[in-house]
């Protein structure tokens, strides 16, 4: 197993606010690793430390094998970055764009030519290559920065937000052109605020809030962490919401959950399967007409919420839940 | 997988490859002038207008040593173009620093002097065109070469010497304000008091006693009193081997303080 990142106990303050209190991360060679948290959590700076544009005020990190702080010219040799803000030239076009880029990792002008062509190719961008980029949309800018941070070839990718503001179409596409650079053999690490991205594109996942690694896992164990499956309930008629709940409330898992306007009645259920025959029986014995009943497991936007959400609050008070009183 | 930059390249940046790294930015800077014109052509309004200015409403009332104002003037507005135009040195760098330029720049192993080197050397060549529309224009409002052709041109030199020294005075307002808008009202300082308190308008005796010694030795003052003795045809050696100590100073001291803060500069 080869670490193509790796950090330890990083920290970064500025001024009297700590952006990163001491954090830890490791991504395996060809694997993609997710930071996921919320605005302000500490990624992008995390990033800017990894690809050498901050110095960490503590611990020690290292990409590609290469110390960021004592290697700096090594490192940035081995990476690209795509940033949050494309970071092209609005008055040069595309394949201006890619040969300065080409021109200033130190290739020579077949090269550089090769390699942006192929670049504009691989993005869909050869049509508009020679337009300036101002007249680009969001969605063309963020290939080009894209395409921009792959010209080196890098054997790690950072990208950070890569998707944030663009529409679902451009993001499916660019979610598969990453997909096949892991395929190829890159690593990547990406920041997002999307679970549905962490998911898609990340092995491994680390959760960050304030600074600090919450939870750490694929996606499957930190889903684990939330304590099994949920058993949903939707009736047909919300006059029967009440009775529903009462009966959920009866089989002995806890207190349900209930969402009134989606007519939706959920409970965590550790006894997965068992539970679900026992609701069943017990809804159709009272006539209730149901859309569906099922078990499912929580999506990553409930651990998300469930992680980051508790650190803030004090401990045993319950989100407030203002449907929970139902009709 | 050939790299064309070998590890050695990169942890060793040797000076031709700093030099071609800057020669890569300069050539985007330019291309940029090129397609954006109306920002370079606005630098050029500012020396017309205290040209004409001085030269037609005030210079009347202003007494000068040998009686022709407008060859005491004019190599004052030559340096003060030269200066104004280098004022895009920091309003450039720091756009490049809001739009995330810098981080793309900085995350790609090029030499850590190219992006001010590039950008000093491509506002030069700004510079330098600024400059020769205002020679055309002083020529066109009574000013006259009264020397040999080498004595004009070593005149020119100086002043050029001495804008681009001070563009890395800009480089490192750009780096400090890191926005444009602040960059550029930063920037019209320095010009502004060191082109009053000199001897580029009015000659420095007409000035209060305390002040004479800083109007009569700042950069400013010897480097137009080297272009005006010069451009007279006279003995200016000694003007101009300080002009070139102010410049050399200049942009060793600038040179070294822009580029530490370019390592750390971040959006």
């Amino acid at each position: 197993m080869v670490l193509m990142v790796e950090a330890e106990g990083l920290v970064k303050r500025f001024g009297a606010v700590v952006a990163l209190a001491g954090v830890d991360l490791a991504a395996e060679k060809g694997a993609t690793l997710a930071l996921l948290g919320p605005n302000g959590a500490g990624k992008t700076t995390l990033v800017r430390i990894l690809t050498t544009l901050l110095r960490p005020d503590a611990g020690r990190a290292s990409v590609a094998g290469h110390d960021v702080v004592s290697a700096p010219g090594l490192v940035r040799s081995a990476i690209g970055l795509a940033g949050q803000y494309a970071a092209v030239d609005e008055l040069l076009t595309g394949r201006e764009n890619l040969e300065l880029v080409g021109f200033l990792y130190g290739m020579g002008k077949a090269e550089r030519r090769r390699r942006g062509a192929e670049a504009l190719e691989r993005l869909s961008l050869s049509g508009a290559c020679d337009r300036l980029v101002k007249t680009y949309s969001g969605g063309m800018r963020r290939r080009l920065d894209l395409a921009a941070s792959l010209i080196g070839r890098p054997a790690v990718l950072f990208l950070d937000e890569p998707t944030t503001g663009l529409d679902p179409r451009t993001r499916n596409d660019l979610w598969d052109f990453v997909a096949e650079l892991v395929a190829a053999g890159t690593t990547v690490l990406l920041t997002t605020q999307y679970m549905e991205e962490a998911e898609r594109l990340a092995h491994r996942i680390v959760v960050i809030s304030t600074g600090t690694v919450i939870a750490e896992g694929t996606a499957a164990e930190l889903k684990d962490r939330m304590g099994g499956d949920v058993l949903v309930a939707r009736v047909a008629d919300r006059a029967d919401l009440g009775r529903a709940v009462a009966i959920m409330a009866s089989l002995g898992e806890g207190a349900p959950q209930v969402d009134a306007d989606q007519r939706l009645v959920s409970l965590p259920a550790k006894r997965g399967t068992e539970v679900l025959i026992v609701a069943g029986q017990r809804l159709a014995g009272d006539h209730i007409a149901l859309d569906d009943l099922g078990i499912r497991r929580p999506s990553l936007d409930e651990v998300f919420l469930s992680l980051t959400g508790s650190a803030g609050r004090p401990a045993g008070s319950e989100p407030p839940s203002g449907h929970a009183a139902g009709p | 997988m050939q790299d064309s930059r070998s590890p050695a390249r990169v942890t060793r940046m040797t000076p031709m490859a700093a030099m071609r790294d800057a020669a890569g930015i300069a050539r985007r800077n330019l291309l940029r002038t090129i397609r954006l014109p109306g920002e370079a052509s606005v630098l050029i309004i500012q020396p017309v207008v205290i040209l004409l200015l001085f030269r037609y409403v005030l210079g009347g009332a202003i007494k000068v040593p040998g009686g022709n104002y407008a060859d005491y003037l004019v190599p004052a507005v030559f340096a003060e173009a030269m200066l104004l135009a280098g004022m895009s040195t920091a309003i450039g760098l720091a756009q490049d620093i809001t739009s995330g330029m810098i981080d793309r720049f900085r995350s790609l192993p090029m030499a850590r002097s190219a992006v001010l080197a590039g950008r000093t050397l491509s506002d030069l060549v700004r510079s330098v065109f600024a400059l020769a529309l205002v020679v055309a224009l002083g020529v066109a409002v009574g000013f006259r070469f009264h020397c040999t052709f080498p004595a004009a041109l070593a005149a020119i030199a100086l002043v050029i010497a001495f804008g681009y020294a001070f563009s890395w005075i800009y480089a490192t307002i750009g780096l400090l304000t890191k926005n444009p808008e602040s960059a550029q009202v930063i920037a019209v300082l320095p010009v502004f008091v060191l082109m009053f308190i000199s001897s580029a308008i009015v000659p420095v005796d007409t000035m209060p006693g305390w002040l004479q010694p800083v109007a009569r030795n700042q950069p400013f003052s010897v480097t137009t009193d080297a272009m005006r003795a010069l451009l007279e045809g006279g003995p200016a050696a000694a003007w101009a081997w300080q002009s070139i100590a102010w410049s050399a100073g200049i942009l060793a001291a600038f040179f070294i303080i822009a580029v530490r803060l370019y390592r750390n500069v971040t959006t």
